[in-house]
């Protein structure tokens, strides 16, 4: 009894103290609690279903960033990851008749395999190059999607797959509840060892290879790691929408993905996973104007843009959160002294 | 005999309209570090320009090409003023513009003309029969046009003042800058050139091909693929590199069953094989901040 009251107090002082002194942290919980209490506030199929998709697209975004973000390896190319990942469980669930939740992993592991497959031509180029290289591959694989409609279901893509779960509510918790466990893990991946490596190739490669680090090494894990997130989306979006269609590799579902990370600030992990959060409903609310919908959605990214070149959240959190100069702990924009050093603000 | 002469006149036509988007885009990524992706979304709106000019407004083909040119050179310079130059520091932002661009300018086409096909009429109708193949004046136009343009960029680039200052400018901005070059200006009037020949190249290429919004994806990677083949800012290269793919997506049509979905993954495949080989591709240039 002791104990639990021990842990309640412990608790209680970490959201007194550790939580509620940052409107960062306090937003960050208020998300957690508003996606897994949604079903509860409302039944409506319609925006469960918006809330499922926007939740597997957080995942990709944020793997976009886990690799072009942190290690600054411009992937144009993402699609590739979301589409091997999409059509490897759905043939593996067609196929050899495996159940969604062991499809969805094999496929994310045909991801890395992707990745991998990729990553070792791709890590001798740089920047332009290996952004402009990447683009090709879901082109590529695209092509022979087309070219072998036999067993690929070519431009229809393949249908017939199993449900991700019974009801509406229980996809829509498989969804969110692995959306915040996977990008808090994606977030866990960048603040440790590895992830200081990621963000040092960014900076500056040479310096990392000088302190005597296999940058390719870690690149190639970055390429990993990424394809892994992206390809459990993808099966995600496959078994969601019960379809895997050439669609999860076009173009233009590459460009999203850029277009949500960078509109969300990179370097981030929440900016992106924010990003999706903000734009995929917001596509969905300009559905009234059908024909005028891709085009305020491109005219909101540029006007964004222009005035936070830098993306929406780290711009957003600047605004309510500052640095202390000495300890490098971040305060409420309110205070004027740090609140654990108590140096000045300025 | 009549299957190589195809494969000659299909490979040449798409080459030089590949080469042509390449050395464009190749330009304003020498001079002002910038990855247009909406380039080929303004090689659309000039065919779009000249469907509305010949076939709504009723002028001879020619006036429409000149409309067409001149309209999304301005289009493109009032885009970089507006959209690009206040955030041209940030490479990742400067990027998802011009994506954001391209989608505008897409969804604008749509709602004004429709996503249905729509073509234009020739600029010169008939043709030749040569070893039983079908030549079009058009296209043999379409080539010759396009030769000519390159011969005048190239004097353009190598004989005048203007084109020393390009050069100088993409080798080391801040050296150019130091030699009186006005450096913002050079990327203004190299957007100006360089999405000026992407109208030019809508403009001769839009009687060979169909007109939907839609028509930019398909060469957009062609010439990001030709530009990383022939080396980035290297004219020289996406000349070459735009006939080398261009040769090969004739090639797979005429050759294999299902070419016409493989023709961009093939060409593709070929430029991943070369850059296996050679990273910084043909001709790659060495650019100052790369290292």
């Amino acid at each position: 009894m002791d104990l639990i009251l021990f842990y309640l107090r412990k608790l209680f002082t970490v959201i007194k103290n550790e939580v509620l002194v940052l409107p960062s942290r306090v937003v960050v919980v208020l998300f957690f609690l508003f996606l897994l209490l949604l079903p509860v506030l409302t039944k409506d199929s319609y925006l469960l279903r918006i809330f499922t998709l926007t939740s597997i697209f957080a995942i990709l975004a944020a793997s976009w960033d886990l690799l072009s973000g942190f290690t600054g390896q411009m992937n144009f190319g993402h699609a590739l990851f979301f589409g091997v990942g999409a059509y490897g469980s759905a043939l593996l669930n067609l196929h050899a008749h495996i159940p969604p939740w062991g499809a969805i992993p094999l496929g994310a592991l045909l991801a890395v395999l992707a990745g991998l497959i990729i990553g070792i031509p791709c890590l001798r180029l740089k920047g332009t190059y290996l952004a402009l290289t990447t683009l090709a591959f879901p082109i590529i694989l695209m092509g022979l999607i087309f070219a072998f409609p036999g067993f690929t279901g070519g431009e229809l893509g393949i249908s017939g797959i199993a449900r991700l779960a019974r009801s509406r509510v229980a996809d829509y918790y498989i969804a969110t509840v692995l959306m915040l466990g996977l990008c808090t893990i994606m977030w866990k991946i960048t603040d440790s060892d590895t992830g200081i490596i990621f963000h040092a190739i960014r900076e500056d490669e040479l310096a990392v290879r000088a302190a005597g680090i296999n940058t390719t090494r870690y690149k190639l894990l970055a390429f990993c790691l990424s394809g892994f997130f992206a390809g459990i989306s993808g099966g995600l979006y496959a078994h969601f929408m019960k379809i895997a269609g050439p669609s999860t590799l076009e173009v233009s579902m590459s460009f999203t993905v850029v277009i949500w990370a960078i509109f969300g600030g990179i370097v981030t992990i929440y900016g992106p996973v924010g990003a999706v959060f903000v734009l995929f409903p917001l596509l969905e609310l300009l559905r009234f104007w059908q024909e005028l919908r891709i085009l305020m959605f491109a005219v909101v990214v540029l006007l964004i843009l222009l005035y936070m070149p830098d993306g929406l959240f780290p711009w957003l959190r600047d605004k309510v959160e500052k640095e202390c100069p000495r300890c490098k702990i971040r305060n409420v924009a309110t205070r004027n002294t740090c609140r654990v050093c108590t140096a000045p603000l300025d | 005999m009549g299957f190589v002469l195809n494969v000659i006149i299909s490979g040449l036509i798409s080459g030089s309209v590949y080469a042509l988007l390449a050395i464009g885009f190749s330009l304003i990524f020498g001079v002002a570090r910038i990855v247009n992706i909406a380039h080929t979304a303004f090689y659309m709106v000039a065919a779009y320009c000249i469907f509305f000019v010949t076939n709504k407004m009723g002028f001879h083909p020619l006036w429409g090409m000149a409309a067409a040119i001149v309209l999304v050179t301005l289009l493109g310079m009032i885009c970089y003023r507006i959209l690009i130059n206040p955030i041209r520091e940030h490479e990742g932002a400067v990027l998802i513009a011009t994506i954001a661009l391209a989608m505008a300018l897409q969804e604008i086409m749509t709602m004004m003309f429709t996503g249905t096909y729509l073509s234009v009429p020739s600029l010169i109708g008939g043709y030749v029969v040569i070893l039983g193949v079908k030549v079009f004046y058009q296209q043999l136009l379409t080539f010759c046009v396009a030769m000519l343009v390159m011969a005048a960029l190239w004097v353009l680039l190598m004989r005048t003042k203007l084109g020393l200052a390009i050069r100088s400018t993409a080798q080391d901005k801040e050296v150019a800058n130091l030699m009186g070059i006005d450096e913002a200006g050079m990327a203004m009037i190299t957007m100006g050139i360089s999405v000026g020949l992407a109208g030019f190249t809508g403009a001769v290429v839009v009687p060979l091909t169909i007109l939907e919004p839609g028509m930019w994806m398909h060469p957009l990677i062609m010439m990001m693929a030709v530009v990383v083949l022939g080396g980035l800012g290297s004219l020289k290269g996406s000349f070459l590199g735009a006939y080398i793919l261009g040769f090969a997506e004739a090639l797979v049509v005429f050759l294999a069953p299902m070419g016409s979905f493989l023709k961009g993954s093939v060409a593709l495949s070929i430029m991943i094989l070369v850059l296996l080989i050679r990273p910084e591709g043909l001709f790659g240039v060495y650019f100052e901040e790369e290292r």
